[in-house]
């Protein structure tokens, strides 16, 4: 069982910036609606790319200053990072085919 | 075998879930489908305050978590999956969707609608980096600074207000010389000194750098052009409604909504549609739980007849 874990600004690095495979951001804050339904579907994005891809969460509300540093305006929004950088942002509450699509385009990217 | 029912409700908003509640009482056995999560748009409204039985008003979020406990309650079955097609023959309805094909008698179609874009350059390359769709999703990354509101109908107008909340200055964009929004919304934002409006104006541009920092508006009736400094730009200028997938099912009207009778019947026997999807709706989600419970109540109809 694979699930998102939580980060903070304290752990961000050890966790998503020096990961050796890719990672998964979710920005996400709890008076945003559409950020509570992708939830559910990022979950079973972990559960099914156990192995492949980590998962990550991060408050926007409680970690202004990773908001700030990947300019986020917007929630809510998926990065994925490999090598410790984003490679792909994805805004905005999507189908899980959609996610599914885009996070394969940003696996096959090359580095 | 497809996995068979009697009912398909598309869309999971108060529509589609107004109808599965009746749907589940009269014991129909019903899959309610939803692409991405349940409650639908009235989840972005922070306050709602014309829904009845609420006098103090109600948080979209709660009101849309209401409406689908009381949905599912009674044995509604739902799964999340988005509708690809929908194919009619001998008189069942094949129904596609990303995880798999079910069959039903009977369809009633709920899905809503989308934002419209303005369609402007920069639009879509600065989504996520200043443009937003969602205004309660969205304010607080702009604490004190200046965004535009673009629109002038109930949600611009709610929004604009609402983004006072986070803003220094909020700057209403409107094409027409006066708003449409209902009278107490408007006069709400007349009263707020935070916002100023700029109206018979439409943005031509939206510019900055990996930020949105300025959009580029022209006057309709002047012809001047000018620029407005902003961080945000919030876009309400109306709604798409969500039938791409159904132009060769049924009969849509010129805007791509679902034409129906008022029992909720579309140009196809059996399948139904709800809310505002449908042809000449209000756009409210009472209005919505309405037509799903007409709509229901017609399924139910059209499976025993
Ligand atoms: C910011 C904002 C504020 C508002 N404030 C108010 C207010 O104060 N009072 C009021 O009465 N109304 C308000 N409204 C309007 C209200 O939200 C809508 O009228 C109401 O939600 C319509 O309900 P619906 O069920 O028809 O559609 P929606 O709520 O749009 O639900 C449709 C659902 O169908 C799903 N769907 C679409 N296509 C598919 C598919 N192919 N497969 C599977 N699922 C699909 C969508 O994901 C969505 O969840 C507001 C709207 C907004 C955006």
């Amino acid at each position: 069982m694979s699930k998102p874990e939580t980060v903070d600004d304290k752990n961000f690095d050890s966790v998503v910036i020096s990961a050796k495979t890719p990672v998964l951001v979710d920005f996400w804050a709890t008076w945003c609606s559409p950020c509570r339904m992708v939830a559910p579907i990022v979950d079973e994005l972990a559960e099914e790319y156990t192995g492949k891809v980590s998962f990550a969460k991060v408050n926007v509300d409680e970690n202004r200053k990773l908001s700030e540093k990947y300019e986020i305006r917007s929630i809510p929004t998926l990065l994925v990072f490999k090598d410790g950088k984003p490679v792909k942002q994805i805004v905005g509450l999507r189908s899980k085919g959609d996610l599914k699509k885009a996070l394969d385009e940003a696996l096959a990217a090359k580095k | 075998m497809n996995k068979s029912y009697q009912l398909i409700i598309v869309g999971g908003g108060p529509a589609g879930l107004t109808a599965g509640l009746y749907a589940a009482r009269s014991r129909l056995h019903t899959l309610l489908l939803e692409k991405a999560g349940f409650g639908g748009q009235i989840t972005n409204a922070e306050d709602v305050d014309n829904f009845p039985g609420f006098p103090q008003g109600i948080n979209g979020m709660e009101l849309g978590d209401l409406i689908h406990k009381q949905a599912t309650k009674y044995g509604l079955e739902t799964a999340l999956a988005e509708v690809k097609g929908i194919e009619v023959g001998d008189g069942r309805k094949l129904v596609r969707t990303s995880e798999g094909d079910f069959e039903a008698k009977a369809v009633i179609i709920a899905g809503g609608s989308e934002f419209a874009k303005l369609g402007v350059p920069g639009e879509a390359e600065y989504t996520g980096k200043g443009v937003s769709y969602c205004a309660t999703c969205d304010g607080a990354f702009f604490r004190d600074q200046a965004v535009a509101v673009i629109g002038g109908g109930n949600a611009a107008v709610t929004e604009a207000i609402f983004l006072t909340k986070f803003a220094s200055r909020v700057v209403l964009i409107h094409r027409r010389d006066h708003l449409r929004a209902t009278k107490v919304i408007q006069e709400k934002a007349q009263a707020n000194p935070k916002i100023e409006f700029i109206l018979s104006s439409v943005v031509e541009a939206i510019e900055g750098d990996t930020l949105v920092r300025r959009l580029r508006l022209r006057n309709l009736k002047t012809k001047q052009q000018s620029t407005l400094d902003v961080s945000g730009v919030f876009v309400f200028v109306g709604l798409k409604p969500n039938t791409d997938y159904l132009i060769s099912t049924v009969k849509l009207d010129d805007d791509g909504h679902i034409a129906v009778n008022q029992n909720m019947e579309t140009s196809v026997p059996g399948i139904f549609a709800a809310g505002d999807i449908r042809r000449d709706s209000i756009k409210q989600a009472i209005a919505a739980a309405g037509d799903g419970a007409i709509a229901a109540v017609s399924a139910e109809r059209y499976l025993e007849g």
